[in-house]
């Protein structure tokens, strides 16, 4: 009744080829970011800016990155918390070495940086596939956290690589609230999906689509595998670096090497597999729900004990909380392996019939 | 030169317990196709579960077949659970699969056994050996021996087990082709089952050596990690590949940490120790680039 898109007629090129062809999608996004940008400022609080807010946004962002390399170009990664380690270490440096740069294009600096170490370590994904890859990104995870531990100059000298970002500051603005943070946050999120949105629709996200269903094939019809995969390879990393600049400075503030670790890089894995592989609502459903399991897991197991009254520690947490993720993982996989993406298009479908269902 | 000799040959026996690992890996990918992740949380669960029956009271033998028939249960409702449930998937979906499964392990050992570090006595003590510390001035432990000395046993046995048993010849019939073995009357899923219960002896065995050595801790299964290396070098599908890659990481690595960072720090200044951590992998990157299937793999072939 409400979800129908009788009637909505298109006329022209440009009208087919919208991004939500369906009008109610477009009113129900139109909706969701008014809240975003307006509603949800006013009525958060700094909690639910800094611990939930704020990280939800920048673990989407890191997702997509990995979603565009692992869900739409068939490459899996398990050092994308190394290349948000790049970024953030990058943008420090361009802050800290560079009179008055500008915090947005160091962003976007830091980015390309990031980009660069990922075509770096993408080279091997030439010859190689599937579990080697996987392997040979490990590499990129430890050579990297190394590095910034062990090279003085990338942390500007500071001991054992930890750094403490400036402030964020644009056009003598300063974004010091938490509120005023997260609308920052929210716009990079925002254009960078649209703009990855764009990416997988085009020709480019063709192409990536068709070396994950089969690189062989996808060369014979003459796209070329090698810009491909280290295109994929290069904005993947540049989503990670940019997530990573904005982990440094917008979330945490002062960040440590060993924080980009290679737990972050599965729990980031983890939420594009959750969320939906190949899907890029899929990466900030999946984002939401890795970070908010924790939380819910932190509160509710403690209840629980106490109302069966069972002995009861923090470490006991951390391992139930440890075996929820992987009994989680298994399941999407075995369940739903398009995760939450694809129950919401199931859900959607459903509600086109609603409520006639013939 | 003594002292290269030295790290040398420490670095061999320490890569023996890599192979230990690798070997469960390629145990598993041989016969399923399944890469599995989870191998290095098995060595920390058999390794947990034999301390943890030993403090309940078990004798060292009585822990060992306990811990065994544990892993045999885990294997089986592995494949009962989630492999099963899985066939006709990605290789790769498999694959993240066995990252689920190896934090369920991770996070289950702990909540049965307890989680601080403890102490394993097999009754063997790390020592050198006097004899070649008399003459040749070398030291070589006598632990890390006794470890090459099983690891070397135990591939001779799967060896002979792979290839005169009944069972070992529908392993390898069913690794040569699922489809073409289902078809001859092999039941997969008992094969697997075994072939899980195989690996997670392996793991046993790994566990017991490393927990013995390093205590049995959660960052075993980090060490574990390094199994994987190994793999590439030596080729996912050759069990001798798996001993003679794990060969040549552990004493590359233990050569590197040594040779290294001196001339790191003569370049750049500062401390550039823990090497180790990161160079087996990028050494089986540079690897790739060169053979991509390995040192004993078999080569690829694509069909469009």
């Amino acid at each position: 009744m409400i979800y129908r898109e009788t009637g909505q007629f298109k006329t022209s090129y440009a009208a087919d080829q919208q991004i939500f062809p369906i009008r109610q999608d477009r009113v129900g996004i139109g909706i969701l970011l008014a809240v975003a940008f307006l509603v949800v400022p006013a009525v958060a609080g700094n909690y639910w800016f800094n611990a939930i807010l704020i990280p939800f946004l920048i673990f989407s962002l890191a997702a997509l990155g990995l979603n565009i390399l692992t869900g739409y170009a068939g490459q899996l990664s398990l050092g994308s918390a190394a290349f948000m380690a790049v970024g953030a270490y990058a943008a420090y440096n361009f802050q800290v070495r560079v009179e008055g740069m500008p915090v947005l294009l160091s962003f976007v600096l830091a980015g390309l940086t990031a980009a660069g170490v990922g075509i770096l370590f993408g080279l091997p994904s030439l010859r190689i596939k599937g579990f080697y890859l996987a392997v040979a990104t490990l590499a990129a995870q430890f050579f990297i956290v190394w590095c910034l531990t062990k090279f003085p100059y990338l942390s500007n000298n500071s001991s054992s690589g930890v750094i403490s970002v400036p402030g964020v500051e644009i056009l003598g603005f300063k974004f010091d609230t938490p509120a005023s943070r997260y609308l920052l946050v929210l716009s990079i999120v925002v254009a960078l999906a649209l703009l990855a949105k764009n990416m997988v629709r085009s020709s480019t996200g063709r192409a990536w689509m068709a070396v994950r269903d089969m690189d062989v094939a996808a060369e014979v019809i003459g796209i070329r595998l090698m810009r491909t995969k280290l295109l994929a390879f290069a904005v993947s990393s540049f989503y990670c670096g940019v997530a990573g600049a904005l982990y440094a400075f917008c979330y945490l503030g002062s960040v440590e090497p060993d924080g980009f670790s290679l737990d972050l890089s599965f729990k980031i894995l983890f939420m594009i597999i959750v969320g939906g592989v190949g899907s890029i609502m899929g990466s900030f459903l999946g984002a939401a729900f890795i970070l908010l399991l924790p939380i819910f897991l932190d509160i509710s197991l403690p209840a629980l004990a106490g109302l069966l009254g069972l002995p009861f520690d923090g470490a006991t947490v951390s391992h139930i909380q440890l075996m929820v993720f992987g009994a989680l993982i298994m399941f999407f996989l075995i369940v739903e392996p398009h995760g939450l993406a694809r129950l919401w298009q199931i859900g959607k479908e459903k509600l086109r019939l609603w409520p006639f269902p013939h | 030169m003594q002292f290269f000799f030295e790290v040398l040959i420490g670095g061999l026996l320490s890569g023996v317990m890599y192979s230990l690992v690798a070997l469960g890996f390629v145990l598993i990918f041989k016969a399923s196709g399944v890469f599995n992740f989870a191998q290095g949380a098995m060595v920390y669960f058999a390794a947990l579960s034999v301390v943890g029956c030993m403090e309940k009271g078990a004798p060292l033998w009585l822990a060992l077949i306990l811990a065994f028939g544990i892993m045999t249960l885990l294997g089986i409702a592995t494949e009962k659970f989630v492999l099963r449930k899985m066939v006709n998937q990605p290789p790769i979906a498999l694959f993240m699969a066995t990252i689920g499964l190896s934090f369920f392990i991770d996070g289950f050992a702990p909540l049965l056994w307890g989680n601080e570090v403890r102490p394993l006595d097999i009754g063997l003590v790390d020592e050198p050996i006097p004899w070649i510390l008399d003459s040749y001035n070398i030291v070589v432990s006598k632990f890390d021996l006794v470890a090459a000395g099983l690891a070397l046993a135990l591939v001779a046995l799967l060896a002979l087990f792979f290839q005169y048993t009944r069972v070992g010849r529908a392993l390898r019939a069913v690794a040569d082709d699922h489809q073409a073995a289902l078809s001859i009357g092999i039941p997969l899923q008992h094969i697997w089952a075994l072939v899980w219960a195989v690996a997670g002896f392996v793991a046993l065995v790994a566990g017991m050596l490393w927990g013995s050595r390093n205590g049995v801790q959660f960052a075993l299964t980090f060490t574990a990690l390094k199994a994987l290396p190994v793999l590439i070098l030596g080729g996912f599908t050759s069990v001798p590949g798996a001993i003679v890659g794990g060969l040549i990481i552990g004493a590359s690595e233990k050569l590197a940490e040594i040779y290294i960072p001196p001339v790191l720090a003569g370049w750049f200044g500062g401390n550039f120790g823990g090497i180790e951590g990161w160079f087996p992998y990028v050494m089986a990157l540079l690897f790739l680039l060169v053979r991509p299937e390995g040192l004993f793999g078999e080569k690829h072939i694509d069909r469009v």
